[in-house]
């Protein structure tokens, strides 16, 4: 990342406690547009709380949020998604019953006036819906094919690419891959540099390292509500992304039994 | 990326579909089936009994019509992921309040019907309100206001009039503007010179000799034509209607995506209301009276006529068009057998044939549609 680029977002020595539990503890990162940040770390690291601060559903206990370089204050994930920061949610993202089209502008209906009527824009909502997705790679029979017809990774693109129409400068994406088969994976991460290319910011949740590694630009691990660092993808490898997942303990021990798997 | 240069060519594995298989495989191809079905199996068997002929024909829409009123609003309730079991007694209920209005109270009657129109639908925001901010089963909850409503419906006549049945109404609507959108019928002159050109049959004798034997197109079926073509526009051409599907279909993503979806089921709850109380109103003009009794077991009848239309029970799919030919198969089969002279307690063995085949081909279709499996 070149210096004369501002980050989008700073996120400064955040913390957030759950009653006795602190769920983080100082956590420092920064998002640059363009890039993809992978936000690596094994369950209960603290990503979801993390990603959840800066999408705007929890507030911070401690620590400054800084989005353009000017402190924010969401109050709600609406907020949070007019400013520009979308989350895809893993699932809870499309309605497999209703069309690509339906779903696509789905709460962002365009309209047209037929004197005092406002109806349904269908054929410019068709008309960018097949333009979004075959921009995406994605061929529709046509935009009324219900979302159910799609695989879970084709899914995944549809509510990327939803997002980023919709003016997303922050692509917040909670474990796009965890439940997807290899081709699929492939198709998402193929996705997700697409849309690095026209200069969204991508956070890239995940925990698997081989994911990380084939688009991040840059990769934070996370471990107890901790960060271990920031490192720029050529100066860590993967054993060592690894290695600070697991918190460098168990896995090492493991890791002789399994041969290298994991 | 290769995947992405694959994709565009085309994918080995999407089967191409012909036009002819792509307009058929839609939500109201079960509804289109029974309606034809039952049309032709009438027409061999009852075609010569007068079914067919204006009187018949009038008769049979007329019954249609008033199941179709209250699947329209049915459908787009159920389609949003909700029911609505107060509707039969809801009927029942704006029945009879407004007959009170009208007769104990002796108010005009374009007030009486606007009051009662303003009550139900209240108590149909009520419905809504309940459902949604206590996450309750909407099944639950209007199947209470089903006992409640129709207790009132009830109690109410004997506390002001101390009888079951209050009549009188017609004297108390005549002239009255309001009544006559309900009550009244239109194109008289057109079926009077169809009359008076032998095409259609006219009274020979008596005090109406030389009118036709059909006056007109009651308010009835223009009531229900009007708002199955509102149904329909709302859900398939507007804004709302998408964030119907969506509040349906899975109401966390539909919020996610920032459906007001609370709001959606408010006002469609408030919508049936509406529909029921349409009903109530043409039935009060119609029989110049209000009964406790009136509305009774509708709510299933719309709802069977929804399902038979191709929507989910479940929501999230569905089509007003479809719903109204599952009101229309209803209509024709209820009247049917009585023209075909069958004994009348085969409609039920008719109707659950109707409905199982219907429901079955419509789960193999939405199946084709959506890629359920």
């Amino acid at each position: 990342m070149t210096s004369d680029v501002k980050p989008l977002i700073q996120m400064r020595n955040i913390e957030k406690h759950f009653g006795r539990v602190i769920a983080l503890a100082g956590v420092s990162v920064d998002i640059f547009p363009g890039e993809c940040h992978c936000l690596l770390g094994d369950n209960g690291a603290g990503k979801s709380t993390f990603i959840k601060t800066m999408s705007g559903v929890h507030k911070p206990t401690k620590g400054e949020i800084l989005f353009e370089g000017k402190p924010m204050h969401f109050s709600d994930p609406r907020d949070a998604i007019n400013a520009g920061i979308a989350t895809v949610h893993q699932h809870l993202a499309m309605i497999p019953l209703m069309s690509v089209s339906r779903n696509f502008f789905m709460g962002n209906e365009p309209q047209k006036s037929f004197g005092p009527l406002k109806v349904f824009d269908h054929k410019h909502a068709n008309e960018v819906t097949m333009a979004e997705m075959r921009k995406m790679g994605i061929n529709l029979r046509g935009p009324d094919q219900a979302v159910g017809t799609l695989s879970g990774g084709e899914r995944q693109t549809v509510a990327i690419a939803r997002a980023v129409h919709f003016g997303a400068k922050v692509l917040i994406l909670d474990e796009p891959t965890s439940a997807l088969g290899v081709r699929q994976t492939a198709n998402v991460l193929a996705t997700i540099d697409k849309v690095r290319k026209q200069g969204v910011a991508v956070v890239f949740i995940t925990h698997n390292v081989r994911h990380a590694m084939a688009v991040g630009d840059r990769f934070t691990v996370l471990n107890r509500g901790q960060t271990l660092g920031t490192a720029t993808r050529g100066k860590v490898s993967p054993e060592e992304l690894q290695d600070m997942m697991a918190g460098g303990q168990e896995l090492a021990s493991l890791e002789g039994s399994l041969g290298g798997t994991v | 990326m290769s995947q992405a240069n694959e994709a565009i060519e085309g994918d080995e594995r999407v089967k191409q579909i012909s036009p002819l298989r792509k307009a058929l495989i839609r939500p109201e191809l079960g509804g289109m089936c029974g309606t034809v079905i039952v049309f032709v199996l009438f027409i061999i068997f009852a075609g010569d009994s007068g079914m067919f002929n204006p009187q018949g024909v009038m008769n049979w829409s007329q019954v249609s019509a008033q199941f179709m009123i209250i699947a329209v609003g049915a459908c787009l309730l159920m389609i949003a992921g909700e029911f609505d079991l107060s509707v039969g007694s809801m009927i029942g209920f704006a029945s009879m309040i407004m007959a009170i209005f009208a007769t104990t109270f002796g108010w005009p009657m374009w007030l009486a019907i606007l009051v009662t129109f303003a009550i139900t639908i209240s108590l149909g925001a009520m419905n809504g309100i309940i459902v949604v901010r206590t996450g309750l089963p909407s099944f639950i909850v209007t199947l209470a206001f089903l006992f409640i409503l129709r207790g009132f419906a009830i109690f109410l006549p004997y506390a002001f009039e101390g009888k079951s049945n209050i009549g009188g109404i017609k004297e108390i609507a005549e002239g009255d503007w309001l009544a006559s959108v309900f009550g009244g019928k239109i194109f008289k002159g057109l079926f009077q010179w169809m009359g008076d050109n032998d095409l259609i049959a006219t009274f020979s004798r008596g005090t109406k000799a030389g009118q036709p034997v059909i006056e007109g197109v009651p308010m009835l079926i223009v009531w229900a034509l009007g708002l199955i073509f509102l149904g329909h526009f709302i859900l398939t051409r507007t804004k709302f209607g998408n964030w119907i599907f969506a509040a349906g279909g899975d109401s966390e993503a539909a919020r996610n995506s920032g459906v007001p979806v609370d709001r959606v089921k408010i006002l469609l709850f408030m919508f049936t209301a509406f529909c029921a109380t349409v009903l109530a109103t043409v039935q009060v003009m119609e029989f110049s009276s209000a009964d406790a009794g009136r509305g009774l077991l509708k709510e299933f009848e719309a709802i069977i006529a929804v399902v038979i239309g191709g929507a989910l029970l479940t929501g999230g799919y569905g089509s007003v068009l479809g719903a109204a030919l599952g009101a229309l198969i209803f209509g024709v089969v209820q009247q049917g057998l009585f023209f075909a002279g069958v004994e009348s307690s085969l409609f039920r063995v008719f109707l659950g044939v109707i409905l199982l085949g219907a429901v079955i081909l419509n789960t193999y279709i939405r199946r084709i549609i959506t890629g359920e499996r």
